[in-house]
């Protein structure tokens, strides 16, 4: 409670002291004048403002009449009427410790979701003409250098050109480990500068910087309703004009049927407008959702709005893009079988040479690889390079005849052919996933090389949690061919596979997909953001990952994991369905509980007092229990720890 | 014209709706959006019309929330 406003401030004064007269006047017995005058003068003190705004409403007009200080008025001067002091003075005072309370959760929201949002830099260094000047980082041109000193928050989007550091990216990604940087990285605004100095020549305006175009995202989630949220606000709309209809009738037609007094049928109605306000729904709901997205944003994961949070929470069906998105979208030579008496280097080199002038990936792969060892190519010593379609290359390199491709090739193509051994690895490096490059020089076979594009640390992991937190099916779309794509799914845990797409196919991939899930269940598609857009469009949530810095990805979908992590799927979907569990809940709980206290009102089981209750109790309750979505990220991270598993 | 107009102790839901709804019928408003939790309204208006526009915006916000602090 140490940031309370000062109207909040005053607010709890102001109930402290009608408390302690509330208090007194009850002590006294009951319809004295003492009491009487206690009572009333707390009921003025308390509710002066409610009084006079209600006053104010009705002379503007009817339309703004039913508001709920009307309704507060009505049923508070109603139970005084009766001479039911001690009801009616607790009905003003409640209502009035509700709006308290109500006021006190607001704004503890914001300055939690403020603090959770508190990225945006307030202050550039710019080095102009050799001197630094602290500048607000709008007025930052692009190109200009900047100075990051350590403890800093980066204020635009650049590249290092002096320096290295060690940057915290949590604020951002929610991950706790620094990441290493120097000088031709690219460096992300709203990271914290941990260690070094750095220089940042910025390639971005601030407002089109990372942290202005999250801050943006967030704060504009709240205009995508989830479809919960556009019902309580049509409920609310309802609600209140039929229970005042109700209590109307319940008063004029109750005494008629019973026989019974007027009053007492008065008394009864009187419950009914104590509970007309919708208030516990109309604030809780927004509030979980609102809560829901800023806790996510600071577990890394970005929510375009309420209505894709509802979407995730339903996922039934979860669509991966593989390269780039379950493993890592690059070749890596992952094993390495010369064969008798040969030299790994050996092999490597001799692969190298011949897919000197390659396009294809498993070539940059194998020169990758080669490079990696400390060697180099000398173009000089290569004579010729032969390209052979479907099977590899002929190349001939140093008066030496070198064969790199499949078995075929090999046997086909040699002087003569060439006995291929080791093929049982080879066929095991093929089971997994991995593509394997047959070697031979000058005739004898050299072994071979398996080229694969392993999987992320944590994607078997994830998908396991995945099929845990109750999605039925994993697709993964990809254009790899038949068998090296079903390898991959088999070694991931994935349901369906569908290979060699284009990538148009994937939308119309998805588009039948969409068909065949059940109504109640949405489809999710996870994909780079970069190639993918329209199939992101088309799915019912589309999830780019490796958001931060790709705006690209920012800009095609509906939930960014900011990491490029599968993971990060798990912590997504479990504050979707946390907030979601949250907004049914005060859904249920408050209307259940106001319907059983008109139904207890109207047969005269329950008065006021339980009335009163249902008005400022439930509200209060259902704000307390929307508050609980902002902790969500605590919650989520907890379960992040990456399992190993490659496919080598 | 695109105007930032932070709201001080907005404090009811129900009513930023009903100011966004009723701002937004002003002659003039292209474009409005009171954001309960950010406390702010985002006003897209027609330049010269601005001043006559925040007038009555003072007056629909202030029959509202009385309390709000208006900070154009």
């Amino acid at each position: 409670m140490a940031k309370m406003s000062k109207k909040l401030k005053q607010g709890l004064r102001r109930i402290g002291i009608a408390m302690v007269l509330f208090a007194v006047g009850m002590t006294l017995p009951e319809n004295t004048i003492g009491s009487v005058v206690i009572l009333l003068a707390c009921y003025f003190w308390i509710g002066w403002d409610v009084l006079l705004g209600a006053f104010q409403n009705i002379r503007r007009g009817p339309k703004q009449i039913f508001d709920e200080k009307f309704l507060m008025m009505v049923a508070s001067f109603g139970a005084i009427a009766l001479d039911a002091y001690q009801e009616g003075v607790a009905v003003m005072l409640f209502y009035q410790v509700g709006e308290w309370f109500e006021d006190y959760a607001v704004n503890r929201s914001r300055h939690s979701i403020s603090a959770l949002m508190d990225i945006r830099p307030e202050y550039a260094n710019v080095l102009r003409d050799g001197e630094v000047e602290e500048v607000d980082p709008y007025e930052v041109e692009l190109g200009e250098t900047i100075i990051v000193k350590p403890g800093e928050r980066v204020p635009l989007d650049g590249v290092i050109t002096k320096g290295t550091s060690l940057l915290d990216t949590s604020a951002l990604t929610g991950e706790s480990m620094p990441r290493t940087v120097e000088v031709g990285a690219d460096i992300i605004s709203g990271c914290i500068n941990k260690t070094g100095v750095l220089e940042v020549r910025t390639t971005k305006r601030y407002e089109d910087s990372t942290v202005e175009t999250i801050l943006e995202l967030v704060e504009d989630s709240s205009e995508k309703k989830a479809r919960t949220e556009a019902f309580i606000t049509r409920f609310a709309r309802y609600y209140t004009p039929i229970v005042i209809i109700c209590a109307a009738l319940l008063a004029v037609l109750g005494p008629l049927v019973t026989g019974m007094p007027v009053s007492v049928w008065i008394y009864r109605a009187l419950t009914f407008l104590v509970v007309s306000c919708p208030c516990a729904l109309v604030l809780s709901v927004p509030l979980a959702f609102f809560g829901g997205i800023g806790g996510a944003s600071r577990a890394g994961v970005l929510v375009k709005g309420g209505n894709y949070l509802e979407a995730l929470a339903k996922t039934g069906v979860m669509v991966f893009d593989k390269t780039g998105t379950l493993t890592q979208g690059k070749f890596q030579v992952v094993a390495n079988r010369p064969a008798e008496s040969v030299a790994p280097e050996k092999l490597l080199e001799a692969a190298a040479y011949a897919e000197a002038d390659s396009t294809h990936p498993i070539a940059a792969a194998i020169r990758h690889s080669w490079e990696k060892y400390g060697g180099a190519v000398d173009r000089n010593k290569i004579e010729s390079i032969e390209e052979i379609a479907g099977h590899g290359i002929r190349a001939k390199v140093d008066g030496h005849e070198i064969l790199v491709g499949n078995a075929a090739l090999l046997r086909d193509y040699g002087r003569e052919r060439i006995p291929v051994s080791g093929t049982d690895a080879a066929e095991q490096a093929a089971s997994r996933g991995a593509t394997g490059v047959f070697v031979a020089i000058d005739g004898q076979y050299t072994g071979f090389l398996a080229v694969a594009d392993e999987l992320k640390s944590d994607t078997v992991e994830a998908i396991a949690e995945l099929r845990r937190q109750g999605v039925k099916k994993t697709v993964m779309l990809t254009g790899d061919t038949k068998r090296v794509g079903e390898q991959v799914a088999r070694t991931i845990g994935i349901d369906a596979v569908y290979t060699d797409l284009l990538p148009a196919d994937k939308v119309k991939k998805v588009e039948e997909l969409l068909q065949q899930k059940s109504e109640k269940e949405t489809l999710g598609y996870v994909g780079d953001g970069i190639n993918d857009a329209p199939v992101l469009a088309r799915a019912d949530v589309g999830i780019a990952m490796g958001g931060l810095g790709s705006d690209a990805a920012i800009e095609a979908a509906d939930i960014v994991l900011m990491t490029d992590e599968p993971h990060k799927l798990n912590d997504a979907i479990r504050i979707a369905r946390k907030t979601m569990a949250i907004a049914w809940e005060n859904i249920i709980f408050a209307i259940g509980v106001k319907v059983l206290i008109m139904i207890g009102g109207a047969l005269g089981l329950l008065g006021l007092w339980f009335a009163v209750f249902g008005d400022v109790g439930v509200a209060l309750l259902a704000i307390l229990n929307s508050m609980r979505a902002l902790s969500v990220n605590r919650e989520a991270l907890t379960k992040t720890e990456p399992h190993m598993a490659t496919v080598s | 014209m695109h105007k930032v107009v932070r709201l001080l102790d907005l404090d009811c839901a129900h009513c930023a709706a009903k100011m966004q709804e009723e701002i937004g019928k002003l002659d003039g408003v292209n474009k409005v959006r009171v954001n309960f939790m950010g406390e702010r309204m985002t006003l897209d208006c027609e330049d010269d019309k601005y001043d006559a526009i925040m007038k009555e915006a003072e007056k629909i916000i202030h029959g509202l929330e009385p309390d709000v602090t208006i900070k154009a």
